[in-house]
Order: C-alpha cells, then sequence, then structure tokens
C-alpha cells in the first residue's frame, strides 16, 4: 500500500483524475446538466470566498499580521467592477438621484479590466494605510484596518457622484459561465500558493515564527509585511470584483465589517496557515452558512411552533462555533499542514496525521 | 456662529469626550496587562444599556436601584467574558486570543439581535439625567452637565486604586512584567479579574450616561464608539490612564468641532477618529501620555 | 587590521546606563570574547553592534563604515550576523527551512519573478539549496534537512542558530551565549566546532560566554564589562590575573 502511494506516478495519476472530476462537475454543473441556479449560486460564492479567505490567510497565517480588512478590500473591487463594467446606456438610470461623474460616466471597461483595475486598486489603499502602521507593532493593524473596512463604507456611502451612496449600484452585467469564478479562483489561489512556496513566502513565514530573529537573518521587515499585505487585498479586491457580477448589485452595507467575520472563520477553520483548509473551509462555511439560514425561519413541529428559531439565531450559531473553534479547536482542520495524497491515505489507514519529516532524510 | 452656539457644542464635545473617557479606560487597562485588544469591551456597553431598560421599563425598579443593579450585572458579564473567552488561551499565540475577542464581540452583537432584536428600543427617560438646566444662556441636560465630573471622579477613583491600594500595585506590576510579577507570587487571576470589574463597571455608568444622551438602543451601538475609545486609548498613550481620559476628551471634542464647524463633513464623523489614529501612529505612536517599550531580545 | 570598531558607546533607558563609553576593536580574522558578571551590559552592546538598538552615544564602525543607525537588516546585509541568547529559531519550520530563509537577503530576483518561477529565478532557488545542503553538509547537520527546528536536541539547536547565521554570509560571527545550558562534554564540542568554523569560513568571531573553560580556552583576545563599562581587556592569562577582574567577579570585601 505504501509503496503504491509513495509511487511517483500514481500520484500524479490521482492528480489528473481528480483534476478530470473537476473539471467534468463544472461542466456538467454549467450545462445545467446537475444541480440548479441556487446551487450554482453557492457554489460560485464558495470560490470568491476561497479566494478572499486564502488572501487573509497568506497575511494573517503566514505572514503573523492581523488584519481585519478584507470586507473593505472588497469593497474597493466590486465597486472597481460596479462602476466600469455596468453599460453606459444604464448608468442615467442608475444614477437618478446624483448625476454620475461625467468623466466616469463616459467610461466603460471590459470584466477583466475592471476586475484588476479593483484589485490594484485595493492594493494601493492597502499599502497607503500599511506604511504607517505596519512600522509598528502589528496590534494597532487589527485596529486600523477594522477602522479602515468602516471608512470605505463611510467614504462610499457619501460619495454619491461615484459610487450612488446608499442606493448602490444595480443592474451589473452577470458572467454567462462558472468558469468566470472557478478560473479566477485557481489562477488567484495558484498565485498566492507559489508565492508562499517562494523565498520570499519563506520570509513570510520567518517574520510569523519570529520577527527579531527574521529581521537578525537580513530580512526586511517592513518592506515584506507590506507585500503581503499589499498582495492579501490585492486578492481580496479580486474576490470583491467577483461578488459584484455574480450578485449583480453592490451596495455599502453588503461590506460591513462583520463579513470579514466570515473569513477569519473560514481560515481558523481551515488551519491559519494552511491553503487547502482554507479552501475546505470555505465551500463548508459558504454551504453552511446557506443550510443554517433555516435556523432564522420560524419552524413549526407538529402545529407547535417552536420559539427558539427566529431571524438571528443563525448568526448566534456562527459566532458559538467561532467561539468553540478558537478556545478548543485552535489548529482547526489542518494547522499549518497542507492536503497531499500521503497525508489523505495515512488518515484513511487509521494512522494519526504523522509529521511529514523524518521520512524522507533522517537514515 | 454665535458664541452661545459655540459654548453650547463645547459642552457637548466635553461632555461627550467624557464618555469616551470612560471607555477608554477600560481598554487602557486591559491592553496594559494582557496586551489584548478586548474587542468586547463595547459590546459590554451596549448590554449595559440592554439592562437598564430591563430594570427599569421591564421590572419598573427605581432608577437608583436600577443603577446598581446594572453595573452589577455588566461587572458579572465582563468577569464571565474574561474567564471564558481569554483565560482559557493566557497561553495560546496572540492571534488566538485576539480571534477569541473578536469571537466574544461578534457573539455579543449576535445573542442582542436575536434576543432584543435589531429595532432599537428607546432608553428609559431617567429625569434626574434628562431635566434641562438652564446656565446663562446655555440649556443643558443634567447628564450632559455632570457628565465630565462623574468621569473626573471615577478617574481620580481609578487612580486611586491603582496607585495606593495593594490590588493596584499589583496591576501596575503585572503590567510591567507579567511573568515576572507572577514569580513574585502576585495572583495574576485576581489582578486580571479586578482590571475587568473596573473597566466593565465604568463601561456601565458610560451607557447610562450615553443612553440619556442618545437614548436609542441598538445590538451594535458599542461597535463605533468601542473602536473610537480604543483609538482614544492609544491617543493617550495605551495603558496610562490619565491618558485614555485625555485621549477621550480630544476625540470628543475633534468630532464635535466638526460637526459645528465643517457641516458638511459630518457624514465622515466616524472616520475622523481613524485619520487620528493613523496621525497619532505616524507622529507619536506611543500617544501622548505613553512610555516607550523596548522589547527583550 | 580591526574589523569592529565600537567607539566610545554609552546606551542608556531611561536614568540606568547599560553601557558606558565603550571602546572595542575586534581583530578580524580573530576569536575574542565579551565577559562579565550577569547585567553587565554584554547583550546590550551585541544589541547595539546588530542595530536592535540606536546608542545614546558614540559609534560602531564595521570594516571602517559606520553602521550606527541602520536596521537589523541592512548590518546582517553588510556581513554581521549572530545568535540570541535564548535560541531564537523558526521553530515551526524545517532545518533546511531555517537555513534557506537565511539565503533570503542575497537573493536578487524580485517577488513577481520569484513567484511566477522565471528561469532565472529557478535556477537561484536552486543555488540557494544547493549551498544550504553543502553547508548543512559540512556542519554536520544534513541528516536533520527534514526535521521540524524545535523537535532538536537543545545541542543541536544551537548548532543550527549558528549555522542559520552563517548561511547569511556572514564574515563577523557575534555568538550570545553559545554554551549556555551545555554539560561540558557538549562545551567542549562547541569549541572545537567554533575553531573549525572560524577556519573553514575564514570568519572573525566575537561571543558572549559565561563558560569561562571555553573562554579562556578559545578567545584570543578577552574583554571584560562590568556594570556598562570596560575594567579589563587581554589575554586569558592577562584577564585572569587582573585584580579589577577577581573583585568584580567574586566580590570586594567592604572593609568598615
Amino acid at each position: 500500500m505504501m509503496d503504491k502511494i509513495n509511487n511517483k506516478k500514481n500520484r500524479i495519476f490521482l492528480n489528473i483524475l481528480l483534476l478530470v472530476i473537476f473539471a467534468a462537475i463544472i461542466i456538467l454543473l454549467d450545462t445545467n446538466v446537475i444541480g440548479d441556479a441556487y446551487i450554482r449560486r453557492i457554489l460560485n460564492l464558495s470560490a470568491i470566498y476561497a479566494i478572499v479567505s486564502v488572501s487573509m490567510n497568506l497575511v494573517n497565517g503566514f505572514t503573523g499580521l492581523f488584519s481585519l480588512g478584507q470586507a473593505g478590500f472588497m469593497a474597493i473591487g466590486a465597486y472597481s467592477v460596479a462602476i466600469f463594467t455596468v453599460p453606459l446606456a444604464e448608468r442615467a438610470k442608475i444614477f437618478y438621484i446624483t448625476p454620475q461623474n461625467p468623466v466616469l460616466a463616459q467610461i466603460e471597461l471590459p470584466f477583466v479590466a475592471a476586475l484588476l483595475l479593483g484589485g490594484f486598486l485595493a492594493a494601493l489603499v492597502a499599502i497607503l494605510i500599511g506604511m504607517p502602521v505596519l512600522r509598528l507593532k502589528s496590534d494597532y493593524l487589527a485596529i486600523a484596518t477594522l477602522g479602515f473596512s468602516e471608512i470605505i463604507r463611510i467614504v462610499f456611502t457619501n460619495t454619491k457622484s461615484i459610487t450612488n451612496g446608499a442606493l448602490g449600484i444595480k443592474s451589473i452585467p452577470k458572467m454567462p459561465t462558472m468558469w468566470v469564478f472557478f478560473g479566477v479562483a485557481i489562477i488567484s489561489i495558484g498565485f498566492m500558493w507559489l508565492l508562499i512556496n517562494s523565498s520570499y513566502g519563506r520570509a513570510f513565514k520567518a517574520i510569523r515564527e519570529d520577527e527579531v530573529a527574521a529581521e537578525a537573518m537580513g530580512i526586511n521587515l517592513f518592506k515584506h509585511k507590506v507585500m503581503s499585505f499589499g498582495v492579501g487585498a490585492f486578492f481580496a479586491g479580486i474576490g470583491g470584483g467577483l461578488l459584484a457580477t455574480l450578485l449583480a448589485t453592490v451596495d455599502p452595507n453588503q461590506f460591513y465589517f462583520t463579513v470579514t467575520y466570515n473569513f477569519l472563520l473560514i481560515i481558523v477553520l481551515g488551519g491559519m496557515g494552511s491553503i487547502s483548509g482554507t479552501i475546505i473551509a470555505s465551500f463548508v462555511v459558504t454551504a453552511g452558512l446557506e443550510i443554517l439560514r433555516f435556523f432564522d425561519e420560524p419552524l413549526a413541529l407538529f402545529g407547535i411552533n417552536i420559539p427558539l428559531f427566529r431571524p438571528g439565531l443563525r448568526m448566534v450559531i456562527f459566532s458559538i462555533l467561532l467561539m468553540l473553534l478558537v478556545l478548543f479547536f485552535r489548529n482547526g482542520l489542518l494547522g499549518q499542514k497542507e492536503l497531499s495524497w500521503q497525508f489523505i491515505f495515512d488518515w484513511l489507514s487509521g494512522k494519526k496525521t504523522r509529521k511529514k519529516t523524518g521520512e524522507g532524510g533522517a537514515a | 456662529m454665535t458664541s452661545q452656539l459655540f459654548l453650547q457644542q463645547l459642552a457637548n464635545g466635553i461632555s461627550l469626550g467624557s464618555l469616551y473617557a470612560l471607555l477608554a479606560i477600560g481598554y487602557t487597562m486591559v491592553y496594559g496587562i494582557l496586551r489584548l485588544i478586548n474587542f468586547a469591551h463595547g459590546d459590554i456597553f451596549m448590554m449595559a444599556a440592554y439592562f437598564m431598560i430591563f430594570s427599569i421599563i421591564t421590572f419598573k425598579l427605581p432608577w437608583f436601584i436600577a443603577i446598581i443593579i446594572v453595573i452589577i450585572a455588566t461587572v458579572a458579564l465582563g468577569v464571565l467574558l474574561e474567564k471564558s473567552a481569554y483565560r482559557p488561551l493566557r497561553n495560546a499565540p496572540r492571534m488566538s486570543i485576539m480571534i477569541s475577542a473578536i469571537g466574544a464581540s461578534f457573539l455579543l452583537e449576535n445573542l442582542a439581535t436575536y434576543l432584543f432584536t435589531g429595532v432599537p428600543r428607546g432608553f428609559p427617560d431617567i429625569k434626574v439625567l434628562t431635566t434641562t438646566v438652564k446656565l446663562g444662556s446655555l440649556s443643558l441636560t443634567v447628564a450632559t452637565l455632570i457628565t465630565p465630573f462623574v468621569t473626573l471622579f471615577l478617574l481620580y477613583l481609578v487612580l486611586f486604586i491603582t496607585n495606593k491600594t495593594k490590588i493596584g500595585m499589583a496591576m501596575r506590576a503585572v503590567s510591567k512584567d507579567f511573568e515576572t510579577a507572577k514569580l513574585m507570587g502576585i495572583n495574576i487571576n485576581q489582578v486580571i479579574s479586578s482590571t475587568f470589574i473596573i473597566g466593565s463597571s465604568l463601561a456601565a455608568i458610560g451607557a447610562i450616561l450615553w443612553g440619556s444622551r442618545y437614548p436609542s438602543v441598538m445590538p451594535l451601538m458599542g461597535v463605533m464608539p468601542g473602536l473610537k475609545c480604543f483609538i482614544a486609548a492609544v491617543l493617550g498613550g495605551i495603558g496610562n490612564t490619565a491618558g485614555a481620559v485625555i485621549g477621550g476628551f480630544i476625540l470628543g471634542m475633534a468630532e464635535i468641532m466638526l460637526i459645528t464647524f465643517l457641516p458638511s463633513l459630518t457624514g465622515y464623523r466616524d472616520a475622523m477618529a481613524f485619520v487620528i489614529l493613523i496621525v497619532v501612529l505616524l507622529v507619536k505612536p506611543t500617544g501622548l501620555l505613553g512610555e516607550k517599550v523596548t522589547d527583550k531580545v | 587590521m580591526s574589523i569592529l570598531k565600537i567607539n566610545n558607546v554609552t546606551m542608556k533607558f531611561g536614568g540606568v546606563t547599560a553601557v558606558n563609553k565603550l571602546n572595542i576593536e575586534v581583530q578580524e580574522g580573530k576569536i575574542e570574547a565579551l565577559i562579565g558578571p550577569n547585567g553587565a551590559g554584554k547583550t546590550t552592546a551585541f544589541n547595539v553592534i546588530t542595530g536592535v538598538y540606536m546608542p545614546t552615544e558614540g559609534n560602531v564602525y564595521y570594516k571602517d563604515e559606520k553602521i550606527t543607525g541602520l536596521t537589523p537588516d541592512k548590518i546582517t546585509k553588510r556581513g554581521i550576523a549572530r545568535t540570541f541568547q535564548n535560541i531564537r529559531l523558526f521553530k515551526n519550520l524545517t532545518v533546511f527551512d531555517n537555513i534557506l530563509i537565511a539565503n533570503h537577503l542575497r537573493l536578487n530576483s524580485n517577488f513577481l519573478s520569484s513567484t511566477l518561477r522565471m528561469p532565472w529565478s529557478n535556477k537561484e532557488e536552486r543555488q540557494m539549496r544547493e549551498k544550504s545542503e553543502m553547508l548543512l553538509d559540512k556542519l554536520g547537520l544534513l541528516r536533520l534537512k527534514n526535521e521540524i527546528a524545535h523537535s532538536l536536541p537543545y545541542g543541536e539547536q544551537r548548532k543550527l542558530e549558528i549555522a542559520r547565521a552563517l548561511a547569511t554570509d556572514a564574515n563577523l560571527l557575534l555568538l550570545d551565549e553559545p554554551a549556555a545550558g551545555m554539560n561540558p562534554s557538549e562545551t567542549m564540542e562547541l569549541s572545537s566546532f567554533i575553531h573549525t568554523i572560524r577556519d573553514e569560513f575564514k570568519l572573525t568571531i566575537f561571543m558572549i560566554e559565561h563558560h569561562m573553560d571555553l573562554v579562556m580556552e578559545i578567545s584570543e583576545k578577552i574583554y571584560v564589562l562590568d556594570f556598562g563599562q570596560l575594567i579589563a581587556q587581554g589575554t586569558a592569562d592577562e584577564v585572569k590575573n587582573n585584580q579589577r577582574v577577581i573583585e568584580a567577579y567574586l566580590g570586594v570585601e567592604e572593609d568598615a
């Protein structure tokens, strides 16, 4: 058994098989052979959540910076897509109270351009916030990013000629295929995976492990923190842009700072410092939040109303879950490990997750 | 602008600043001892406002008894929070404790939404506090008038406790050096509990005065004041009680002045605190009264 | 020729003077030591050299260039690397990762080409790995390559920390109590280890140490610090017989 798993050929075969199954499922869903609009929506949302959660994990789990600005960065990306991709003809109808800024009213960008622009703007804003804050103890980063998240919302509510204020922007063109969401997710997460496994990623981990030692080893703390924070914001912006096209509408209240807590739950559940764990948790939590919706509906069993079930219960359960996780299950699903075939087979064959070390090198 | 309006707004600014100061003390003390941003502090404040509603409107208690009960209940909640959400993680990585703090804050907000619904409730009208008094040409409510004095008195009390009592000495020792203090036989749990008792009772008093001023109670009412008061604590020098009060005053004043002099920017009043935070971190990260801390290498 | 020159350095924390008007010149290629009772200011001196603290007065020169005021990472880039009194490894990472991280400062690829695995970045990464393996091999740590750092025995952790400092391509190595917590036989092994790396990597070594046997055996020059002040310097024998040093360590009998 072990020989088979360690066989490189077999592992490649398993990987290809997995990819084919994955592609097949998406194609079947996309062509409406299986599933329905509701399931496709949840899956697309999960893909978006996976991008944003991995970006948050890059900053929090791999670099050790406590950032809570994901909702704000998403808002920037979402508004970039919303402002620039709505067809020019529709603009006047949307900005019917405060007319859109005359310059913006003439610009329409292709989706990809608006998406990338949103990412870059989010990264730029992140760098501007990071400059003063990242030089200091990272405690302040939590408050500064949380505050920034709120400021962005306040700004977007007030700059009516750009964002249409509290009314939001509707009629954002939708995407015809799930591949847009899953394709961008694969590219984004792939990029972050490559980054984390590069020399720069090792430097991030060094900062997480021990800032003083990292600096003594010649790592420029500020530069690397800004880098991680900026890349994290970029992909949160990308996630926000995708969310805008998925929902076809944006308004400031979608980006209330508590949205960030969803991603926080996801990375704690998946494991701070595990990409594969984060991806799994993204799907579990997103689907879970949808399923838990029935807690918010009044429930009647045999004609008796159960008084417990009413709006708000879902979020109570959600926050209790977050507390339980961090109190009793701090490493989440995977801790700092990554899912591999080795890991899966060890787990299936009942062996407790062995350290990967000691198998390769030790005599 | 008339000088009368200016004086009126000045009084408002001082009063709002004093309210911020009451909350900021709680942040600064907990941070000083645990190096933890107690994200749930603003939500403790929110719960205190609800406790007041129940004591007076539901249980029809006279206001002076209600205040005492509210303080006791809030303190109990604060201590429970520390025991259940922070104490188990004392040796965990700092990020875990921060996440727990966020979780606790989120839980309190969601619990309040679930139990009391998101619809704003009216804060009970405590006549003693809401009566308007004429002071020359100014007309102020009693609450506005007495808030600064209450805050200064409570600051005096807190400073007395931290400087003159045995438990206060222990608090200062723990905030200077947690590990050594522990080795010296200081009862860390007792010190931390005392910190939460002081912080929560000030939050309760703050909530009562706040409610008399802004009588609309909602599950998320503690979020913004909470964030702002942490910023006030940073502005004053985190860990420094008097600094927190000064920071609170400055923040409250700045906010009211923004509204008075630049009414077109009123929509940005909540954003201003964060601009102040960024400026402080750029110019003097240790805050107005904070000392420089050097890490041991 | 002196490689490191500490010129009239004073370091005050509030009212406390941790280091007072310190003058030290470490000669290139030598093993020299800084000793003194607890709290004499030795680690503070190291922290001033490596840029953790900015001295209140005075300057530090490395190869005749002023390095005062530079951040620790810039100083390491110049060629000074250090270890810590209480081992500071990247605990949850592998031995190999610990070494690779110390190579990061010499990386030429920017983060984008590194992430996108451009051919020149791949080549650099490969060279970095080969170099690190060679280093581990030379120091006898290669068999531990994939072990998690915190799982190593104490002595190996100390060794790894030295290896990590070497991986930065340092010329001057500052060792802060390398033998702390070691038993006599481990200390002896460390002594020969320090000699070997000095010769092999053409290093200058400046260390803080409490194990007098070790210090006396391998140091070519010893500086003695007491209450932040340099009270003696010289060879092992000179220092050993210095009256002020004996007083500093044993305390002076107070006559009434």
